[in-house]
């Protein structure tokens, strides 16, 4: 055991965490969104649109992300077209690529968990909200989504946990966070175990937090 | 499509040998981690708080860590503990381990701790009532376990253990930062050698996707069979 390689990697690894936390935090509030949408067209009447969605949910939940970056980073910057317009100047970043392969990821699993909490609402709250003559469009945004919201907290969180363990794939096309930055320092010092201990310590962490997190508003939200 | 034929002039039989390797290793890997949640179910479930929290430690640290950061551990770890161990013993020469080996072994941790997990829900969903009858009935500790409780956690296990089975399917495209000839390797080559990225990499995308549509196809044959009479 190297203790001062250990302490010396220590500020360097931190500094890189903030790149992970900024990453997760971007690729969670797109991914979001993307989720929303998707469940939505996934509880859609018109099959064609409800197939749309599932495709796409299985598509991104069947391949691995690294294929998803890739395609997105190496991939499109292949066609000509795409690189004269003014959508170049985000895919053109190392950064931004990883976001959106993330965002569009963790959107596939979100639109999933949002979906089944959808499915899952008592329709007597629904009921409740129509007999008191609430228009349909405001029980969806002011009853269902919260509703929805609420129950998908457990699996959300799950799924917080996972993505920010994604994001270590973000060293693949050169972004220096907490992966790249181990993996660095271990190709220089060849001292894997300890550079391991001291960047594992930081994931487990951020997954501690993240897991108190969830708890807290969990219970906070709770039905009473 | 010329690039994607069989032959010397294509990238088909490369492909079509690369996601052989990717199968091979997949399930290495998951009876790796069948081996793995098979010490470590049992420390899982004992009354020992020891033995509880080895096992928990070894669940949540796993669990919690990057796939990609445990890959480089074994990558630049694994040859260096294995001659450390060999010094033990008076061998000095240097060892090379197989990336086959370090790849399967490292994702094989990651499924097992995920399939322990899986194991000791279906243990515990187990009516107690079962327990206490075999206890009743004086059957033989192996013989209960492998005639009354088995049958039932394997029928609760399936389902999950399928979505880990993807989960490690998935993971091993990290291997390819070992240089492993799989699918994503194989078609990283690929691409740097025709500059032709989006094709091979959606190639590999399509590859992937349509083994996790053949395995689910299994599974649920596997699900169904498992679930008969209830």
């Amino acid at each position: 055991m190297d203790f001062t390689i250990m302490v010396a990697s220590l500020p360097k690894l931190l500094s890189a965490a903030v790149v992970t936390l900024k990453l997760l935090s971007l690729s969670l509030f797109f991914g979001m969104f993307i989720g929303l949408f998707f469940a939505i067209l996934r509880l859609n009447k018109n099959p064609l649109i409800s197939k749309f969605a599932y495709g796409y949910s299985y598509v991104f939940r069947g391949t691995p992300l690294l294929v998803q970056i890739f395609i997105i980073y190496f991939g499109l910057g292949q066609i000509e077209y795409f690189r004269t317009t003014f959508l170049w100047v985000i895919f053109k970043e190392p950064y931004w690529c990883a976001i959106i392969a993330f965002a569009l990821n963790t959107g596939a699993y979100t639109s999933e968990i949002l979906r089944s909490a959808f499915q899952t609402i008592k329709p007597g709250i629904i009921e409740a909200g129509k007999s008191l003559g609430i228009s349909s469009k405001i029980i969806f945004y002011k009853i269902q989504i919260p509703v929805a919201i609420r129950q998908s907290l457990p699996a959300y969180g799950n799924e917080i946990i996972l993505m920010m363990k994604g994001t270590s794939l973000a060293s693949t096309v050169t972004l220096m966070d907490i992966t790249g930055v181990a993996k660095y320092i271990i190709s220089t010092t060849f001292k894997p175990i300890e550079v391991f201990i001291v960047a594992g310590s930081i994931y487990l962490f951020m997954t501690f937090l993240i897991h108190n997190l969830i708890k807290y508003l969990e219970k906070k939200y709770s039905f009473q | 499509m010329d690039i994607l034929s069989f032959g010397n002039t294509g990238w088909g039989d490369e492909l079509f040998y690369a996601t052989l390797m990717t199968i091979a290793v997949s399930i290495t890997a998951m009876l790796i981690g069948f081996l793995f949640s098979a010490i470590f179910t049992p420390l899982k479930l004992s009354n020992n708080k020891f033995l509880n929290l080895i096992a928990n430690s070894y669940t949540t640290v796993v669990r919690g860590v990057p796939e990609l950061l445990v890959i480089y551990l074994f990558f630049f770890g694994g040859s260096g503990a294995i001659m450390y161990v060999a010094s033990i013993f008076g061998y000095f020469e240097y060892i090379e381990i197989n990336a086959f080996i370090t790849g399967s072994v490292a994702i094989g941790i990651i499924s097992g701790a995920y399939s322990t997990e899986v194991f000791r829900g279906a243990i515990q969903s187990i009516d107690k009532g079962q327990f206490e009858a075999c206890k009743v009935l004086g059957f033989k500790k192996y013989i209960y376990f492998l005639k009354v409780i088995m049958p039932q956690m394997l029928r609760l296990a399936i389902p999950n253990l399928s979505n880990v089975w993807q989960i490690t399917l998935k993971d091993t495209s990290l291997i390819s930062v070992t240089g492993l000839v799989e699918i994503m390797r194989q078609s990283y080559i690929a691409a740097g050698s025709t500059r032709d990225p989006l094709l091979f990499y959606s190639v590999a995308a399509l590859i992937y996707l349509m083994l996790t549509f053949l395995s689910m196809k299994l599974i649920n044959k596997l699900e169904v069979r498992y679930s008969r009479g209830f």
